[in-house]
């Protein structure tokens, strides 16, 4: 049903009444309805403290009620009996562009995930991302519930939302839909990945000045449009105040910024070199901006740096070959010991755009096979990306209160082998049909 | 080739080389023991606190409570897991180009003509256990190049890593990357766009195979009249002229040349299995294959193996009905099944890759790592030296800290033929003494941190 014929699909599918796979990606089956569960007989994880080996969680209205070795069950609960099975938080995937781009290459109508020109603050990741993306299935099976998922590319690249990977509509799905600014900095001279930047290098130094030049541009036009930003806050609010003032005009630009300015919300400063996340850092001190590093790579370099300003880093590398021949073979699988080490505030993302999102659980495990604890792995997956966007509270772990988040698996969580076995979502039991268990279910039985 | 260092030596080694990487370090007089692992055979399945006697590079003995050689190095490899070796049927490892992208039909250009030797991910890959690979050509051509099995012995030279034995072979590529469909959207400003050439479709694809065997019969057919008439003692015959392109096609019909064939989409993988029993021959391997569980059967009565990414998708058109449980349908059917990196960074966790497929599909754990060992090395042809733990094999193996199909697992060391080629501890060693020996010479030379490099762009991978 891929390719070109989708389009044929797509038309035909109005005269065969098939809407569920009208459209590309439209695989994910909805979640069910916010009922009372009792989750009995499993070994919790909480990571908000100690193991219980063998207990009960009672899920109501979207919250975790109950959790505990000798929690009764409510009358009129669904039973789920997890004897056997193990009971996580879903896990936090802050690091991905899902929904926004369904297939990088040769089908570009499927790519909403950069805006033209380098200043679109304005550009939400809310309004590119599309629930039906077989990615979103896909995904969630492995236990990951909830995601950042973010526009790229520019300088100022948009807006980055949390959801929920379960539901049929982007309301349904948001937590946040302004949870951060992503601020993706000109980087300082070359020796970076990507064509530019190594053929700009081989034209040689007046190129490399020319490309400073343009750098100091770009970042001054970034200043301008920050203070902008603020000047039209302290405008509105002044006017909100007294009416008698002339009223601004109207600016849909800057007023996607306000809140950023403001250090209402954070910013993701997407850098890896040990230079380009200081530069982040000091750029975003100077303009009062609260940054969070995307990418991170040579984060531990700058350790104490990053704890001195406590900036946290969402780290996409873990997995990277390294950048350098002489660099130790196991330098980015490392590198989460290292900041945890150092007490860098850190989360783990699979810093994919979508489809490989799910390999989160295995990228936190390469950490913890090089020097993380198991437990710093886990938490780096889960309670530690939702403390660093200020969702803690709701978000992280299997506490009551918390949002009803929850994954019911075979055995330890960041393992391959495991299986899911039940998933919740804001409190909704979620069907473990994906694109994947649809064609495998067509295929694997034909003659 | 094993000559006993004690460990002075070695570390006097490691002092004075320039490289940052642990060199390969030569153990044990012909002889190394592995004492009391939980050995991993693969095909004979998983044996408890059992030892490993490596003799003259190859597996001598494996069972409990076996006496040390005199003068054998011992290790204790208590709480650890041997498996063995990690091999990888495809990947551009140490390639310094991968497509002669000129003609669809490059079957005379060979990939062991292009090798890097010294290319630092061939330790980095030691490193996740791998000690066989198959170098591939790229996607370019509908018929690329020959390709080249090799063992990963690092700091060696090409002939000594080239697989003794190996079957040749040759890489057939279909689909997306053969039409040149998307690269009308990668447009490097400056550089040269590709020249439109045949065949831009999937119905050229077909075509460039047709022609290029039935030529390649009439070749064949040329060649063999000559030698009849050879062998009949006719005089003052004038030999063919040798035709480069065609003949690795005609060892193909032959049987003397595997077939690895990329392809994504099942119609155009079927299409090449009818070809190829049209003109008598067989297709070894199907690489990536992502959609062969839709012609399961198929692939299954042709005879054909198949090379999969484990979970890849969705990163262009002809992947997007790839499923992890690709791997586990076929192999259900009977088919060889295999998992491949084709990537120097995926290379280094294959035991994951194989992890996913209990998830995916219910393999059993000896049936995942058979996709990154025994059932590589028959797809390569090479089942008789590696790919299990059995007297007789080449001692290709790998010690894992926990079970290789655990995320938290991490390799101790990497044998080929009894030779230790990773070892992490000396690894952690060395990398200390590189450390002090890089901060001397900066300090050395002052205006060394002023300098910026620019990193050597190597060739894109295409998969």
């Amino acid at each position: 049903m891929t390719r070109v014929r989708l389009i044929a699909a797509a038309a035909l599918a109005a005269i065969v009444a098939q809407p569920a796979r009208a459209q590309l990606g439209s695989y994910n089956p909805p979640p069910g309805p916010q009922k009372t569960f009792a989750i009995i007989n499993a070994r919790i994880v909480p990571v908000s403290g100690p193991e219980i080996a063998k207990g009960t969680v009672v899920i109501s209205g979207g919250r975790i009620q109950a959790v505990g070795a000798s929690v009764a069950v409510p009358t009129g609960a669904e039973v789920i009996d997890a004897t056997g099975l193990h009971v996580y938080p879903g896990m936090m995937d802050a690091g991905t562009s899902i929904g926004l781009s369904e297939i990088s290459q040769g089908a570009n109508a499927t790519v909403d995930i950069s805006e033209v020109g380098s200043f679109n603050p304005n550009a939400m990741a809310y309004y590119g991302l599309n629930p039906h993306s077989a990615h979103i299935g896909v995904t969630r099976v492995v236990g990951i519930t909830h995601v950042v998922t973010r526009p790229t590319g520019g300088i100022l690249s948009g807006q980055a939302a949390l959801v929920n990977l379960a539901g049929s509509t982007a309301p349904q799905m948001a937590i946040n839909r302004n949870l951060a600014l992503v601020i993706e900095l000109p980087r300082s001279g070359f020796g970076g990945r990507g064509f530019g930047g190594f053929f700009a290098a081989q034209q040689g130094p007046a190129n490399t000045q020319e490309v400073n030049r343009t750098r100091e541009r770009q970042l001054d036009s970034l200043r301008t449009m920050l203070r902008d930003a603020e000047a039209y806050g302290k405008a509105l609010d002044a006017y909100a105040k007294d009416k008698s003032l002339p009223r601004p005009r109207q600016d849909v630009v800057l007023a996607s910024l306000v809140a950023a300015v403001r250090g209402q919300v954070p910013v993701l400063m997407v850098a890896d070199r040990a230079s380009d996340i200081k530069e982040a850092v000091g750029f975003a001190e100077e303009n009062k901006l609260r940054p969070i590093i995307v990418g991170g790579r040579d984060a531990w370099q700058v350790a104490s740096f990053l704890k001195d300003h406590d900036a946290p880093v969402l780290v996409t590398s873990v997995l990277d070959l390294p950048t350098r021949e002489d660099d130790p073979y196991d330098v980015n699988y490392g590198a989460p010991a290292k900041l945890a080490q150092a007490g860098v505030r850190f989360a783990i993302t699979s810093g994919d755009a979508g489809a490989e999102a799910r390999n989160l659980p295995y990228i936190a495990g390469m950490a913890a096979a090089f020097g993380l604890s198991r437990e710093d792995a886990l938490k780096s997956v889960t309670l530690w990306p939702a403390q660093i966007f200020g969702v803690g509270d709701k978000l992280g772990t299997i506490e009551v209160g918390k949002v009803a988040n929850l994954v019911v698996t075979t055995g330890d969580i960041l393992e391959a082998k495991t299986d899911t076995k039940f998933l919740f979502i804001d409190g909704r039991l979620v069907p473990l049909e994906s694109k994947h268990t649809d064609l495998n279910n067509k295929f694997k039985d034909r003659p | 080739m094993n000559r006993i260092f004690s460990l002075a030596t070695v570390v006097t080694l490691a002092a004075g080389s320039l490289g940052a990487q642990a060199q390969p370090v030569a153990a044990g007089a012909g002889a190394t023991l592995i004492k009391n692992a939980t050995v991993l055979t693969v095909t004979k399945g998983t044996l408890k606190n059992a030892d490993v006697l490596i003799q003259n590079g190859k597996i001598a003995q494996v069972g409990a409570n076996i006496a040390a050689p005199a003068g054998a190095t011992v290790i204790d490899a208590t709480g650890k897991y041997l498996m063995p070796g990690i091999i990888d049927p495809h990947t551009h490892m140490m390639s310094d180009a991968i497509n002669e992208g000129s003609l669809s039909v490059t079957s005379m250009v060979r990939i062991q003509d292009i090798l890097n030797p010294t290319a630092v991910n061939i330790y980095r890959a030691l490193a996740g256990g791998v000690t066989s690979i198959n170098i591939l050509h790229g996607s370019a051509n509908t018929i690329g190049g020959q390709n080249a099995t090799v063992k990963l012995k690092w700091g060696e030279s090409v002939a000594t890593m080239m697989f003794p034995g190996a079957p040749p072979g040759i890489k057939f590529a279909l689909g997306e990357n053969v039409t040149r469909k998307n690269q009308n959207q990668i447009i490097v400003v400056g550089q040269p766009t590709p020249p439109r050439r045949y065949p831009i479709s999937r119905m050229g694809q077909e075509q460039v195979l047709q022609d290029a065997f039935t030529r390649a019969r009439d070749y064949k057919a040329t060649l063999d009249d000559y030698k009849a008439r050879v062998a009949k003692g006719e005089k003052n015959l004038v030999a063919p002229r040798r035709d480069l392109e065609l003949e690795p096609l005609v060892e193909v019909m032959e049987g003397k040349r595997l077939v690895h064939a990329h392809g994504y989409r099942s119609d155009e993988m079927l299409m090449l299995l009818n070809v190829a029993e049209e003109f008598g021959f067989k297709i070894q391997t199907l690489q990536h294959g992502l959609e062969g569980y839709k012609i399961a059967s198929e692939i299954a009565k042709h005879g054909a193996g198949l090379s999969s990414f484990a979970d890849s998708w969705s990163y262009k058109i002809e992947a997007y009905d790839a499923i992890p449980y690709n791997v586990a349908i076929l192999m259900r059917r009977g088919v060889n099944t295999t998992i491949n990196s084709d990537s120097d960074e995926r290379v280094r966790r294959l035991n994951i890759d194989a992890a996913k497929l209990v998830r995916y599909g219910g393999l059993t754990e000896d049936e995942a790592l058979a996709t990154i060992t025994i059932n590589g090395a028959q797809q390569l042809g090479v089942a008789d030296k590696v790919g299990s733990i059995e007297v007789g094999k080449d001692a290709d193996l790998g010690l894992w800290n926990n079970h290789p199909l655990s995320v938290y697992a991490a390799v101790d060391k990497t044998f080929i033929e009894g030779k230790v080629f990773f070892d992490r501890q000396q690894d952690l060693v060395m990398r200390d003494q590189k450390a002090k020996e890089r901060a001397e010479l900066e300090k050395a030379e002052a205006s060394a941190s002023t300098r910026r490099g620019v990193q050597p762009v190597l060739p894109q991978e295409e998969r």
